[in-house]
């Protein structure tokens, strides 16, 4: 049974609204809660364990504590554009987790519906949208601040949120393509046999690789590298205004999780061996249950990353989403594509399409090797060597040609460390 | 319309335009970004509910998240402020500007003018002819349109090429590596082996502009980093009582 979107009662969209308010919340404070035991236990030792059982109402504590905190506007601060900007990011993220489909049509007091607030024909564009709203505010908070770090953190964050953006829609393509729809219920529908992240590795891999540089967590947290800039963007911020930060920050990484479910992991359908045993896995409310199951175990990726790796270095991180994730899912959504035009207007089969590619590449693959046979037969007196480069060459600086290598700079560093040396002392 | 829809229409009217008018007021260039951003989001809006919901998406992740994303960053870098561009450059831009303005008002005036005395035809035909609004965009750019949409990629390929041409600056050297430069330095005879010494802590000074004071109580006047080292003698009081005069070299060390 199937329900048409944008059709509800008033209530119903009221009451959908809300109960994904209160969603993201108590998701983020068991998140903050998780984080900590996680981490706690990778680095041996207990976590908070304390307020609660478990220690698992650490988070509201921590929360009453902070919001009751000194709220300090600097004296340099633009008073408006400060107090707009956590507002702005706080708000942008729960807009985006209006599309995400939680389940599958359920009756909430006798009226059938969809576990979603609401769905529209390009929904996976609206929350690539929404992101990109959710950026000035970090922009803003570095800027109104009128102090150095903070400026530092947010042209940072946004630089960084901007180019892994362009990777993360790049590796949405690939889906888009195979289920014909950039409307989230229809690409959930469209896993139905098996789930995307089986059928376009690749763009998965791409997505989890960007959203975790989207969501500015370890390994990719540069915006609030400690050791260079305090606390990023948000260094002068206190009291509540921080908490909304804060809270915007995990609600982030829920809702990259929760869309990487949607895309990749087949959004709430049971997994494989479940759905085939139990007929009922697929209807009626318990697909809440494996939504949420998977998007924690993203959530969970996430928190072990950061409990693992060391964070990167600035210029390292930006080479790596300009020259590799780029280029690659460039090259990845040419072969889908092309793959996909040959199946639909050639009438080329899979099996066929890849006994022809993998001829192709293996002819290409013994080609490469006869002709490394060939050139090594040669004596090496016959490969002339080549002519080291003179950047210098008559009188005047070149720079050097394609393939030339640059000369060491043996002769210059000394010049260059003694003015390094003067422009300290 | 309906009356969802005269409703989101006259809340949407307002917000965009008193962003306009907000972004004309402000004095702040920032503020004036913001407005513009309000403005656009607000059409998107508009556009949501007109059926095209593709132009809408389309509008906030390359206008409002990426055009005006790049104003900001520019306004922020460089920081202009109102008080910097009041000076007419060109002569008579002002009534060019505003004759042009006239003319552009009057055109769109008559141009959606006509569109409300007018019923739209054949929008839902259309539409719902290529199968849906999405599709429909598709066909017309990747069909119709194609050779246009790529020779706009291609015009605009070769903008951004021509900027990076210009703005790269081709190494000579190769770069030299933290051993180069240690070793440079350690073979030097003149660079300093150690860390430079740091400034002072004087009775009433602590700034990175106070000279540290070496044994015999005269100023290290390198412990000050060269943009602070000013022409005219300074002088601090150390925790002792005794007065320390510095003067640096002029023309020396910067």
């Amino acid at each position: 049974m199937s329900v048409p979107f944008g059709l509800d009662p008033g209530w119903l969209i009221l009451l959908k609204s809300l109960v994904i308010f209160v969603f993201l919340v108590l998701v983020t404070l068991f998140t903050i809660w998780l984080e900590r035991r996680i981490v706690a236990r990778m680095q041996m030792r207990i976590g908070p364990n304390r307020v609660g059982p478990f220690g698992l109402v650490q988070g509201l504590a921590d929360g009453v504590k902070l919001a009751l905190k000194q709220d300090i506007i600097p004296a340099l601060a633009d008073r408006s554009v400060f107090i707009l900007a956590p507002i702005i990011s706080a708000t942008t993220c729960f807009i985006a987790f209006a599309v995400i489909p939680l389940g599958p049509t359920v009756s909430i007091f006798g009226t059938w519906t969809n576990l979603q607030l609401t769905d529209f024909p390009v929904a996976v564009l609206f929350v690539l949208a929404i992101a990109s709203i959710g950026i000035y505010g970090i922009v803003l908070a570095g800027w109104s601040s009128g102090s150095t770090y903070p400026l530092l953190g947010a042209l940072r964050s946004s630089a960084q949120m901007i180019s892994y953006e362009i990777a993360m829609g790049l590796s949405l393509v690939a889906v888009f393509l195979y289920a014909g729809s950039m409307s989230t219920s229809e690409i959930v529908s469209a896993q139905q046999n098996v789930w995307y992240v089986v059928l376009l590795l690749p763009s998965f891999v791409i997505y989890a690789t960007s959203m975790v540089g989207e969501t500015n967590r370890a390994p990719f947290d540069l915006p609030e590298a400690e050791g260079e800039l305090v606390g990023g963007f948000h260094t002068e911020y206190s009291s509540l205004k921080f908490a909304l930060f804060f809270l915007a920050e995990y609600i982030n990484m829920v809702t990259v999780s929760a869309l990487a479910t949607t895309l990749f992991l087949g959004g709430w359908r049971a997994p494989a061996p479940i759905s085939t045993i139990w007929e009922g896995a697929n209807s009626g409310w318990w697909p809440l249950v494996w939504f949420v199951a998977k998007l924690f175990a993203f959530i969970f990726v996430f928190i072990w990353l950061r409990g693992t790796l060391p964070r990167l270095r600035y210029d390292q991180f930006m080479k790596f989403g300009w020259k590799v994730l780029i280029p690659v899912s460039l090259v990845w959504i040419v072969i889908v594509a092309t793959a996909r035009a040959l199946r639909q207007s050639a009438n080329v089969d899979s099996s066929s399409l890849l006994v022809v590619v993998g001829v192709i590449l293996t002819i290409l693959v013994v080609l490469s090797f006869v002709l490394d046979a060939m050139i090594s037969r040669r004596m090496p007196s016959e490969i002339e060597p080549e002519p080291e480069f003179d950047a210098f060459a008559g009188g005047f600086p070149v720079p050097p040609l394609p393939g030339q290598k640059l000369p060491t700079p043996a002769a210059s560093a000394q010049t260059i460390s003694s003015t390094e040396g003067d422009s300290r002392g | 319309m309906s009356a969802g829809e005269t409703f989101a229409f006259w809340v949407l009217a307002i917000l965009a335009v008193g962003g306009a008018i907000g972004m004309l007021l402000s004095r702040k260039a920032v503020h004036s970004a913001l407005w513009i951003a309000l403005t656009m989001v607000s059409l998107a809006v508009v556009y949501l509910i007109n059926a095209a919901p593709f132009l809408s998406m389309v509008q906030i992740i390359v206008y409002t998240g990426a055009v005006m994303m790049l104003f900001l960053f520019v306004l922020m870098l460089i920081g202009v402020d109102a008080a910097d561009s009041l000076v007419e450059t060109i002569k008579g831009q002002r009534l060019a500007a505003v004759l042009v303005g006239i003319g552009f008002g009057l055109l769109l005036l008559a141009g959606v003018g006509g569109l409300t005395v007018n019923e739209i035809k054949g929008l839902d035909a259309a539409t719902s002819q290529a199968g849906g609004n999405l599709e429909a965009v598709a066909q017309l750019i990747f069909g119709r349109y194609v050779l246009a949409f790529e020779v706009t990629s291609a015009l605009l390929i070769t903008a951004a090429v021509g900027a990076i041409v210009y703005t790269h600056r081709e190494r000579l050297v190769g770069k030299p590596t933290q051993a180069m430069i240690s070793r440079a330095r350690f073979t030097s005879v003149t660079a300093p082996r150690s860390p430079m010494p740091a400034p002072g802590v004087f009775a009433n000074h602590n700034a990175v502009d106070t000279p540290a004071l070496l044994p015999d109580g005269s100023p290290a006047l390198d412990s000050v980093p060269a943009p602070f080292q000013v022409e005219e003698a300074r002088t601090f009081t150390t925790a002792d009582g005794r007065v320390i005069t510095a003067v640096y070299p002029e023309g020396d060390d910067k």
